[in-house]
């Protein structure tokens, strides 16, 4: 890293309310399923003050201790839906390691401490009249919020789904039930590479007029809309992940380089992002 | 309700919870009123702009963590115009912790930052990922007291110097801080160790080697803040794995007079609050006029063996 690269941005302070907003609360967990061989969905009671949510935004889950696992740090994971009514918020998982193993033992009827909602989510400008979500892998889960917003918002949407197989391959129906045209793709089939999505994206961009770009889950992808981006004019947005420690900003452990003007700037994902400027992500 | 009031040198606190250097900044107050805290203690600056360690800068072990966050840095400047005002509506007493390479350095950046709304200074000299392969300040004696010595002269702020457990020379390191002017000892900064997985063979941490925090220092730091206690005449914060109210109360035996917490706020944002309420109701419980008749009050069967054989 260079040494001009600064800690924080200039307005760290100047964002912080005194009000509490963030909360940690015990939640119950009402469903938890097998969504495929590998990821699950877990669907929790939870108190109406922390369901200020917003797409992109995440949680911090404080994981049990199981006799297989002692997970110690939380983990941080996306909403992937909140119903303020029903009093629900849910989260679609990979079971990866220590804290998500630990966490796929939680049956209903149990309980889940968790800290949120944080950071900041998708900003959906009024000029984004015809955006396109890429999703790799459990970027779906993140993007699938955003998904619903536009369908509210009565934007037509178009999807790409990329997995590693045609049964990893999850929402789609959920993002079709938003009224997207989903185009799938898996590496199993063979379409899933660079080549082939960056010339099937500029098909989109002529055919259905895309304005904008929302992605997760891929840093392949990522560069690649970057790429895309540049030579088009198209913004967009990127969820992003980091290794975290304390996920309300004040341990700066999950930093990561983004442009600025001057020179590069380390940011906190978990409090100026997860979700960033497309073009600002080095 | 039980008093919970402790005094460090000057200053006075409403009760003995305060946040560890690192672990606790701005946006906590989105998650509880700060001012249920009994000091506000800031991450350490320096007076340079650094920008910190690579990533991965966490990890976890063994109900505990590493870091090797490695100070990052906006600046003394930028800190003044943009941190300190946000502390000034709050009654808890503001203490800023610093770090520079030499001692003049210190004494210099000491200078700058002894501002109005700044109520002490907390000198760390005791970072492990800062120095090359944790050898800091705080590790001997003779440059602990020199750092001080020149600060003492540069300030009129109470100074708490930030100790280290990497030292062997715990006592010495305490009395030397002691001697040249300090106003309070905080036991402690993390222990320097490393992770690696044995999968891959990689390192865990990118700067290969960081700082251990979390219940597992517990025992260190409490062991630290019983020798020092009993070594100097100045207040003793213990700091180290605090997250339950029984350890608060092990540090105050032992003879800390106020306590930091650090890694448990990570795992619940609201431990310090929860803390102070609960130290409220077991200094009631015990029928204790105030949290002050707890400090020091450890009991030690055969004191002369102990010293013997450990000191
Ligand atoms: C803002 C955000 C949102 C996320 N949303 C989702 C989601 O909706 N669904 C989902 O399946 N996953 C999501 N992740 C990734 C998820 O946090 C990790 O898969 C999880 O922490 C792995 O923990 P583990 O203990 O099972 O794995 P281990 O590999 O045992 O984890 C070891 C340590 O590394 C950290 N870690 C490992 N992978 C990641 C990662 N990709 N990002 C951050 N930290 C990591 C863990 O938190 C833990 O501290 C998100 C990550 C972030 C930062
Ligand atoms: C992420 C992290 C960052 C830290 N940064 C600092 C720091 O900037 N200055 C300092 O004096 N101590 C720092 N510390 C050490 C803590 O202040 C404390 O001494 C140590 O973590 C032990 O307490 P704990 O077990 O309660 O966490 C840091 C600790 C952690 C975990
Ligand atoms: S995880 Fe602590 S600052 Fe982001």
């Amino acid at each position: 890293m260079s040494a001009s690269l600064c800690a924080v941005p200039d307005s760290i302070s100047a964002g912080v309310s005194r009000q509490p907003s963030i909360h940690e609360v015990e939640a119950r967990v009402k469903i938890h399923e097998w969504v495929n061989g590998q990821y699950r969905l877990l669907v929790l009671a939870a108190p109406a003050a922390v369901l200020d949510c917003a797409p992109g935004r995440f949680f911090h889950l404080l994981c049990p201790q199981t006799d297989r696992f002692k997970p110690y740090l939380r983990r941080p994971m996306s909403i992937y839906s909140y119903d303020r009514m029903k009093g629900e918020l849910s989260f679609l998982y990979k079971v990866a390691g220590t804290g998500t193993g630990a966490m796929a033992e939680l049956k209903p009827g149990e309980s889940l401490n968790i800290v949120g909602p944080l950071g900041q989510g998708f900003e959906i400008r009024p000029e984004w009249r015809r955006p396109l979500l890429v999703a790799r892998g459990v970027g779906l889960a993140t993007l699938a919020p955003l998904a619903r917003e536009f369908a509210n918002l009565g934007r037509p949407l178009t999807a790409v789904c990329s997995a590693r197989s045609p049964d990893l391959l999850m929402s789609t129906d959920l993002f079709r039930s938003c009224g997207a045209e989903v185009i799938a793709v898996t590496d199993t089939d063979g379409n899933s590479s660079v080549e082939n999505l960056t010339a099937l994206i500029e098909g989109l961009i002529r055919s259905r007029g895309i304005d904008a770009f929302f992605t997760c889950g891929s840093a392949r992808l990522m560069r690649m809309l970057q790429e895309i981006g540049a030579r088009h004019g198209i913004g967009g947005q990127v969820a992003l992940e980091q290794h975290m420690a304390c996920g309300i900003g004040m341990c700066q452990a999950c930093v990561r380089p983004f442009r600025s003007e001057s020179s590069a700037v380390n940011l906190r994902v978990c409090r100026e992002g997860p979700v960033f400027d497309l073009q600002e992500v080095l | 309700m039980g008093d919970l009031t402790t005094r460090i040198g000057a200053l006075t606190l409403t009760n003995p919870i305060m946040p560890a250097s690192g672990t606790f900044s701005e946006e906590l107050a989105e998650v509880f009123d700060l001012d249920c805290l009994g000091a506000h203690v800031t991450k350490t600056i320096t007076r340079a702009k650094r920008p910190g360690n690579p990533v991965p800068r966490v990890c976890e072990i063994g109900g505990a963590m590493l870091n090797s966050i490695g100070i990052p840095s906006k600046g003394a400047e930028w800190f003044l115009k943009n941190i300190v005002p946000f502390y000034a509506d709050y009654e808890a007493p503001l203490v800023i912790s610093i770090s520079a390479n030499t001692a003049d350095e210190f004494a210099r950046f000491a200078e700058e930052v002894s501002v109005p709304g700044v109520a002490a200074i907390e000198v760390n000299i005791s970072c492990p990922n800062i120095e090359d392969d944790g050898k800091a300040f705080a590790m001997r004696p003779g440059p602990t007291g020199d750092v001080i010595r020149k600060m003492r002269s540069a300030t009129d702020l109470p100074l708490w110097a930030k100790l280290s457990p990497n030292t062997g020379e715990v006592v010495e390191v305490a009395q030397a801080a002691e001697a040249t002017g300090a106003d309070a000892l905080v036991t402690a900064n993390t222990m320097l160790a490393m992770a690696i997985d044995s999968r891959t063979g990689r390192v865990r941490l990118g700067n290969v080697m960081g700082g251990l925090s979390g219940p597992p220092l517990k025992p260190i730091a409490l062991r630290m803040t019983y020798q020092c206690a009993r070594a100097v005449a100045i207040p003793v914060i213990g700091c180290g794995g605090i997250s339950t109210v029984d350890d608060v109360l092990e540090y105050l035996i032992a003879g800390a007079r106020a306590v930091q917490v650090g890694t448990a706020t990570f795992i619940s944002p609201t431990t310090m609050p929860c803390l102070v309420r609960e130290l409220e109701q077991e200094v009631e419980r015990r029928g204790l006029p105030s949290v002050d008749a707890l400090i020091g009050t450890v009991d030690i069967a055969d004191e002369a063996i102990t010293l013997a054989e450990y000191a």
